[in-house]
């Protein structure tokens, strides 16, 4: 069997989280009432005329330039004609050969390999409107709420090589789309969408092979098991002699398998002309300058310099950077305390078990960085033991209290008082005579034992490194 | 005179000196209409109840006015005259009807119109002809041919149109009346159902100068819902209606004064000139020299801005919905393809089609892209003519009014007809036309006057001087 | 220059049905209308840029302030076919 190489580029549509839409003034709320957010300019109703949301072109901006494309100075809007029920005018504002953004790049890491994958460009849209098929009454119900909605189109160029790299490709592109704070980027509601496009050819070759385009890809792992699907479909084709068409296919997520759409017969002509609706923009240097200085640290800055300042591993910096807010409550705590690697274990490790649990980010739980901090001081200083600081911190976050207050309340104090650990190491002595013994003949580690046994006794309470410490030097001492 | 055959600024006099009513000049009109609407047919639609006015009329300009079938009163039938907006009530008004609404003015109903504006005689609308009150065989022109017919038959004080190629200022020539075209972006289009975007304006159809110029103080002005509206100031334009045309140079280009026009209409619009050079005004032969593609070009581009602009009226939504007695293709395509079957005219079929194949793939170059840069030039004959002169002059259409019927199976003659007002539009600028005299056969000749973007204050200049120097506003036709 | 199979294909493009005599007479008209056009290949337009929009106006925009929405009631009002709780009726589309 010949060895092929695989040719994925992905398309993905952004929706943007601004109040209002596109072209007009309605609220862009999901799961609202069907049709309760439309006017006459979103319904395409006859007369009406499109007005550009300036937070759109805006949001745009932020999108090229964290992609490292070129934005260009002269943009303008497009018609983008065809019949569908969910689009009222008929056809789509859109833009063809101006589009805000374009010739970027995003860094995408994959099995330790970091790659460049080319963007071609990012334009700007008016989404469509919503279908509700129902069969019973072999009708199909038209919400329109969600037409106007504005969103982003970022193309890649087919440099991915493999399904692995066009899932780091969504994971990268989404996480710097929710640095920028744009999009809620959620694929279950809909505010990401992604097609793929993907072709074989036989490795070393320099042409490209005939691409399918894959669709209704509704979470990361479809879009990898979509394109091993067709993958494994094309290479069967080629080998069998038979030629691939070019054609758009859906995923069926049940079935594990992509279908040839049917209603697509007809290549579209989409008879693109400039939207004499719309007057063209021109953006300015300052312009760009203006939106550049708004731009927050992206993830891979953000992970380098978690090295550098934090001197945290690489593998740490870059789960702290997987949420943004997370990175930032670390830094909020290092504030208060210079601890990061020992914040930086808590975070990773503690907190983001109660997370997970409890399914809340670091937003909506009631946990302050100061709170956090006292927790960790308490816990380094001796008071309670490491143990005890977890199921402080549960509470902490049931209760919303102060570890402070908890400790009191509950007696959690750590027993560290020379004079009662000596009473309980009284008492452990006497019962284990052998281990002291085993002790006392240079078994070192079986002091552990000993720790153990007296931690039962106080209820997790006795300081254990202490407590080690002193059974040492009494067993030393005769 | 009757109480319809006032004009709004003699209204406002009576009213002021209380020697008329508002509800007396309402009641006169709306009377009228009943009597004689029948013989002219002007209206579409006047369903009293859904646009009752309120009987106090008390507002600033409560004056009985007819507005164009394709600009949007809520709640109102605006139907563009065609079967495929069968019933369709805009939930909005137009900002245009906003403005006149918050002015005070009475709506008398929707004026006829050709199909979606498509065409030059009103002959196209579904609900049937429009006929020139001067003489009842001949078309009114179009397509705002119900606004001037009424505003000419006297069953509307005054008027609004709307313009694309020349359908506020040919009507108004053919029927005896005036009509301006404004500055690309004067007027707002929010409200106005598009024919081609590009082009289209909004625009009063009056019966004198100083209605004219009353009534587009009322409309004009910066809209935010229109991102093509022109933030520009608006002056009152009232205050260019002055006799006064010294030291004005005015231009007259000699491709619109060679074949092709009628004499009787060359020899009026010589002597409209003559008339202004006696009052002052100093006379310059210019060049337009690409007019001979104007026509040409305006149906590339008018025609493919229409046919995406009427491509929602798919019976999806509202107005009209239809499906075909045996399935075809798929239900829904077959809702679409029956609808507009049956809901569109042979003249926005054609229209549509051309428009569609101007666009498609293969020959957007040849033709959409080509008319496009064609249309620059155009608007570069005017910007290098309005260096030597102030304003130009030409007649508004080659010929009076034409005989019903005459040219609706040949829709390229038609479509030449429009040949003297095309090219405004495409260069966006400013014209008026006002009655510049009346043929042997009785029918009224239009002189047009062309001016600088945003500088209809000459266009009321000259207009207004010519008119007071002669009486042809003054003269009512007889039904 | 334009056959009646390319009318039928624009037509289709265009979402319109033709009746035959339709298509007959305007595969006729647009010749004819076609005809006329050519007169445009007269001109050496490759040095002029085109115009998209004829008033010098650029970057105007609206600021991201919700504004009222329509009530669906008012939009059902006008509707061809609803489902009595605020959606469009039509025959169902196959995907």
């Amino acid at each position: 069997m010949k060895s092929y190489e695989i040719v994925i580029g992905l398309e993905v549509h952004l929706q943007l989280d601004t109040q209002t839409k596109i072209f007009c003034g309605c609220a862009t709320h999901f799961g609202r009432n069907p049709n309760s957010q439309t006017c006459p300019v979103c319904l395409g109703l006859p007369g009406s005329l499109p007005v550009l949301n300036q937070q759109v072109l805006e949001s745009a901006m932020k999108i090229g330039l964290a992609l490292n494309c070129t934005i260009n100075t002269f943009v303008k809007f497009d018609r983008k004609n065809y019949y569908y029920p969910d689009l009222p005018k008929a056809y789509q504002i859109s833009q063809y050969d101006f589009p805000i953004a374009k010739k970027g790049s995003l860094a995408v890491t994959t099995n330790g390999q970091t790659k460049n994958i080319g963007i071609t460009r990012a334009h700007m849209e008016e989404d469509a409107g919503k279908l509700i098929h129902d069969p019973d009454i072999k009708s199909s119900l038209v919400d329109y709420n969600r037409t106007g909605v504005p969103l982003v189109e970022i193309v890649s160029e087919p440099d991915m090589r493999s399904s692995q790299e066009a899932y780091d490709y969504l994971t990268s592109l989404k996480l710097l789309m929710e640095y920028l704070d744009v999009s809620d980027c959620d694929m279950e509601k809909g505010s990401l969408r992604c097609d793929a496009n993907v072709s074989i050819r036989e490795a070393g070759s320099k042409e490209f092979g005939t691409k399918t385009e894959l669709k209704n890809l509704n979470s990361f792992k479809a879009v990898k098991a979509a394109i091993d699907y067709e993958v494994a479909r094309q290479i069967k084709m080629v080998e069998a002699g038979e030629r691939i068409i070019q054609e758009t296919r859906l995923w069926n997520d049940e079935k594990q398998m992509t279908f040839s759409m049917r209603s697509k017969e007809e290549a579209h002509d989409y008879r693109y002309f400039p939207e004499p609706d719309l007057v063209p923009f021109t953006i300015t240097e300052k312009d760009i300058e203006k939106v550049r200085q708004t731009l927050p640290e992206f993830p891979q800055e953000k992970i380098d310099r978690f090295i550098s300042q934090y001197q945290l591993s690489a593998y740490d910096a870059s789960v702290l950077a997987q949420d943004k807010a997370l990175a930032k409550f670390f830094e909020d705590c290092v504030v208060q305390l210079n601890a990061p690697k020992k914040i930086c274990n808590w975070i990773t490790s503690a907190l983001k078990q109660e997370l997970n649990t409890r399914k809340m980010d670091v937003h909506s739980i009631k946990l302050t960085p100061s709170d956090f901090v006292s927790l960790i001081k308490n816990v380094e200083e001796g008071v309670v033991s490491n143990l005890v600081g977890k199921e402080i911190l549960t509470v902490m976050l049931d209760t919303g209290n102060a570890c402070e207050v908890i400790i009191e309340e509950k007696g959690l104090r750590q027993v560290s008082d020379d004079e009662a650990l000596n009473k309980i190491i009284d008492e452990i002595l006497k019962e284990n005579t052998p281990i002291v013994e085993q002790i006392k003949s240079g078994k070192e580690s079986a002091v552990g034992f000993l720790v153990g046994q007296a931690m039962k006794k106080t209820q997790g309470k006795a300081n254990p490194k202490k407590m080690g410490e002193l059974i040492k030097r009494r067993i030393q001492n005769g | 005179m009757k109480l319809n055959e006032l004009t709004a600024h003699e209204i406002l006099d009576g009213l002021q000196a209380k020697t008329i009513t508002a509800q007396a000049v309402t009641a006169c009109v709306k009377e009228v209409i009943q009597a004689q609407d029948k013989k002219i047919h002007a209206y579409a639609h006047t369903d009293d109840a859904a646009i009752a006015p309120d009987a106090a009329m008390a507002g600033k300009y409560p004056i009985p006015i007819a507005i164009k079938d394709n600009i949007c009163i809520k709640d109102y039938p605006t139907t563009c005259s065609s079967h495929i907006l069968k019933g369709f009530r805009p939930p909005y008004d137009a900002t245009v009807v906003r403005k006149l609404r918050e002015a005070g003015l009475i709506f008398l109903g929707h004026a006829n119109m050709d199909e979606f504006a498509f065409g030059s005689s009103t002959e196209s609308s579904c609900y049937g002809v429009t006929k020139n009150p001067w003489n009842l065989a001949c078309v009114p022109g179009g397509s705002s041919g119900g606004s001037a017919a009424a505003v000419a038959g006297n069953e509307a004080i005054w008027a609004l149109g709307s313009d694309t190629g020349g359908s506020i200022r040919q009507p108004a020539s053919f029927c005896g009346v005036v009509g301006l075209k404004p500055t690309y972006g004067r007027v707002s289009r929010y409200g106005l159902i598009a024919f081609a975007s590009s082009l289209d304006q909004i625009g009063p159809i009056t019966k004198d100068v100083t209605d004219c110029a009353i009534l587009l103080n009322l409309i004009a002005g910066h809209d935010e819902l229109d991102s093509t509206s022109a933030n520009v100031p608006v002056p009152d334009f009232t205050q260019s209606l002055k006799k006064d045309v010294k030291d004005l140079k005015i231009g007259i280009p000699k491709e619109y004064f060679i074949e092709g026009v009628d004499a009787e209409v060359k020899q009026s619009v010589l002597e409209a000139i003559n008339n202004l050079k006696a009052q002052g005004a100093s006379f310059v032969e210019i060049s337009l020299p690409h007019t001979e593609y104007a026509v040409a070009t305006y149906y590339i581009l008018a025609t493919a801005e229409a046919s995406s602009n009427l491509a929602r009226f798919d019976g999806v939504q509202y107005g009209l919905r239809c499906q075909p007695e045996q399935q075809r293709r798929t239900p829904i395509i077959d809702l679409y393809e029956e609808t507009r079957h049956q809901g569109f005219g042979a003249e926005a079929k054609r229209r549509i089609m051309l428009g569609t194949y101007s666009l498609s793939s293969g020959y957007y170059d040849a033709y959409y892209l080509k008319a496009q840069k064609v249309r620059t030039l155009i608007k570069q004959d005017f910007d290098e003519a309005f260096k030597a002169c102030d304003a130009i002059i030409t007649p508004t259409a080659p010929t009076t009014a034409f005989k019903l019927g005459e040219k609706t199976s040949d829709p390229l003659s038609m479509y030449l007809s429009d040949i003297y007002t095309i090219s405004v539009n495409l260069a966006g600028i400013p014209a008026l036309s006002l009655p510049c005299g009346f043929a042997k056969n009785g029918l009224p000749i239009g002189l047009q006057i062309m001016g600088k973007p945003f500088d209809e204050e000459m266009l009321f200049r000259i207009g207004y001087t010519y008119e007071q120097s002669t009486d042809w506003h003054k003269r009512r036709a007889v039904l | 220059m334009i056959s009646k199979k390319d009318v039928q294909y624009i037509a289709h493009l265009s979402r319109i049905h033709l009746q035959e005599s339709e298509a007959e007479k305007l595969t006729h008209d647009l010749e004819g209308i076609l005809g006329y056009i050519e007169k445009l290949n007269k001109l050496d337009v490759s040095q002029v840029k085109p115009t998209s929009h004829v008033l010098p106006i650029e970057n105007v925009f609206r600021q991201d302030i919700v504004r009222p929405s329509l009530n669906p009631k008012d939009i059902m009002k006008f509707s061809v076919e609803n489902d009595g709780r605020g959606s469009f009726k039509v025959p169902q589309v196959i995907e």
